[in-house]
């Protein structure tokens, strides 16, 4: 069974995707406990397979015994490691915590409900996993179809978004199969690992030079990289508020992952278009994360605001990743970690406040701090994270890019960080200002009637997530030096 | 050098067109049936764009029959297979987005983006 973990980290949760529905004919207790079961089951192996790839190398398994570069191989590295640790657990927080919001459904409601959020989760998955970059292509559409039928979920609003999002991100999806299309022309190849070794000796080709425009375009789109990130607010605003942590925290770092794939691991080379690639990636991003932190600031609904706020944030990865050296990288790679952990917290909190009181505006947050004490601290925490003040995770991600940027010489990205840090602060202060010190009038509409300030089911996700912050938090250096310098181009072995 | 230009690469300059053509179209039509039949035009032409890679003149079917193999004339037959799968995904992001359309249409009445945005807003 040991040998097969890489593959059930994609099997386990695409089976109990299609049992869902039947089995939610027959109970829809059950179909809860096997979607938790399910993604449990992925999270563990993800983890088994991290520590077998940090510990004897990187882990190729061939799917259905074809040797790659003919089959398929997943690799799990250090980085899609991570990545799939990171994916599984956000995954898990969030399905033990839309229990509640599916009550009033009925069985086939649920089951759907369920088996699209496990194919989510495997589509994420999935792509991290995968060595072969059509397979890839294959999981990114998996995910995003679920991801249209999720954000579908949410509403009438939510319909039309999730339209526009499934136009918008098929052209992103046709330009990266394009992208592949290119490389396998004048390669003749599919394998990550087969493309690395044979690039390289082409690497000043225009061929590879359109190929590089296209995953900039298409994975820029897919990631909402500004400014392309047109569909994302509506898409992350609408979406069913079950799902919509899952969504907003990790569906946009996952083609951030694979500009990291492949412009770090696949296409590389000293000359070549991907410096230059990078950079104009960079100056974008930079530019997104000012525009997305005034954006942010403008807005009147939390889960809009957060939804700006994620520009500016997928700008930070992509300014590490344009900074591209060591300091740089792993200040990419501890972002992809905390972003995704600070943004499903912070959607949570705002299901959660949704849940309790029916409001989504941040001036109907007054006082809600006496109300809901334990979210409105996971909210602080996450809050802080995403301002940047230590000892929460979201200061040593921008202090390692600092250092990064530093090192460099690449001042325009410090300046950048710290004001976007500043704006921050200005629109999290607004919301904590109303939680704890306004009071509320007329007083709040309470939907609550048991004592606890949330059903238990989602108090739990909420504050794991709060305290996971902390925890990256304090922790950070140890996962720095036994985790992340592996999982960076040149580190490890 | 026509003749030449007509069969190498004037293939590709249509690709090109017609993949273009439905990103205009997604763009420039107001209508989301149209934005959807524009969406499908563009897929279409990335399909057609491998299977071209595939293709070569005089080749064969990929398949040994009795000794006579002839393996320098086969038709690469992994671009098809991958296009295969990519109509699967075309025709499925399609049947979500008919159904997505049939959503919009029964609460609001009707398909036109700007007068649906204009009443989302409000």
């Amino acid at each position: 069974m040991r040998e097969q973990l890489p593959a059930l980290i994609v099997v386990v949760p695409l089976l109990a995707a299609l049992a869902s529905p039947l089995v939610a004919y027959f109970s829809t207790t059950l179909v809860r406990w096997l979607s938790i079961a399910a993604i449990l089951v992925a999270h563990l192996s993800s983890i088994g397979s991290l520590v077998h790839a940090l510990t004897q190398g990187t882990w190729h398994y061939h799917f259905g015994g074809w040797a790659p570069p003919w089959g398929i191989e997943y690799v799990i590295d250090p980085l899609g490691g991570v990545m799939a640790v990171l994916i599984s657990f956000v995954s898990l927080v969030v399905v033990v915590y839309s229990g509640p919001f599916l009550k009033e459904y009925d069985w086939l409601k649920k089951g759907i409900y369920y088996a699209l959020f496990t194919l989510l989760t495997t589509g994420l998955l999935g792509m991290v996993v995968t060595g072969d970059v059509f397979n890839f292509y294959v999981f990114l559409e998996v995910s995003s179809l679920t991801g249209y039928a999720l954000i579908a979920a949410g509403g009438n609003r939510a319909t039309v978004a999730a339209f526009r999002y499934l136009l918008i991100g098929t052209i992103g999806a046709s330009f990266y199969l394009l992208g592949i299309g290119y490389l396998y022309a004048i390669t003749g190849s599919l394998n990550m690992a087969d493309l690395a070794e044979k690039i390289p000796l082409i690497i000043d080709s225009p061929v590879v030079l359109l190929a590089v425009v296209m995953f900039v375009v298409g994975l820029g789109t897919k990631m909402a990289l500004f400014p392309l990130h047109g569909w994302q607010p509506d898409a992350y605003t609408y979406s069913h508020p079950a799902a919509a942590a899952l969504i907003a925290g990790v569906m946009a770092k996952v083609p951030a992952y694979a500009v990291l794939r492949f412009f770090f691991f696949i296409i590389v080379g000293s000359t070549g278009p991907v410096q230059s690639a990078l950079e104009v990636m960079g100056w974008l991003a930079a530019a997104g994360i000012i525009v997305g932190s005034i954006m942010a600031i403008a807005q009147k609904d939390f889960r809009r605001m957060l939804a700006y706020s994620s520009v500016a944030q997928i700008g930070y990865i992509v300014v590490g990743l344009a900074i591209g050296n060591t300091f740089g990288l792993i200040g990419a790679m501890l972002h992809f970690i905390n972003h995704a952990i600070m943004k499903s917290c912070l959607f949570l909190v705002a299901g959660g406040v949704k849940f309790r009181t029916g409001e989504h505006a941040i001036e109907k947050y007054a006082e809600l701090s006496r109300k809901m004490p334990l979210t409105m601290g996971a909210f602080l925490i996450a809050a802080l994270s995403m301002v940047g003040l230590p000892p929460t995770a979201g200061f040593f991600s921008k202090w390692y890019l600092v250092l990064g940027a530093l090192e460099a010489g690449k001042w325009p990205y410090v300046v950048v960080i710290i004001i976007s840090s500043l704006l921050n602060a200005v629109y999290f202060f607004r919301i904590i200002e109303n939680a704890y010190m306004k009071k509320a009038s007329p007083p709040l509409a309470d939907k609550a009637s048991s004592t606890l300030e949330l059903p238990l089911q989602m108090l739990v996700p909420i504050v794991v997530l709060g305290l996971g912050i902390l925890v990256l938090g304090i922790f950070n250096e140890q996962l720095v030096s036994q985790v992340l310098q592996y999982a960076i181009p040149g580190g490890g072995r | 050098m026509i003749q030449e230009f007509l069969a190498g690469s004037l293939i590709y300059w249509l690709i090109a067109i017609l993949f273009l053509l439905g990103i205009y179209g997604i763009l420039d039509n107001n209508n989301f049936m149209k934005k959807l039949m524009a969406m499908n035009i563009m897929q279409v032409a990335v399909i057609l764009f491998f299977l071209v890679l595939g293709q070569k003149s005089g080749g064969t079917l990929p398949i040994m029959i009795g000794h006579d193999n002839n393996v320098d004339l086969y038709i690469n037959p992994l671009p098809h297979a991958l296009m295969l799968t990519a109509i699967v995904v075309s025709l499925s992001t399609t049947g979500v987005a008919l159904a997505l359309l049939m959503r919009i249409q029964d609460h609001y009445g009707e398909i036109e983006e700007d007068d649906i945005l204009r009443r989302m807003n409000k």
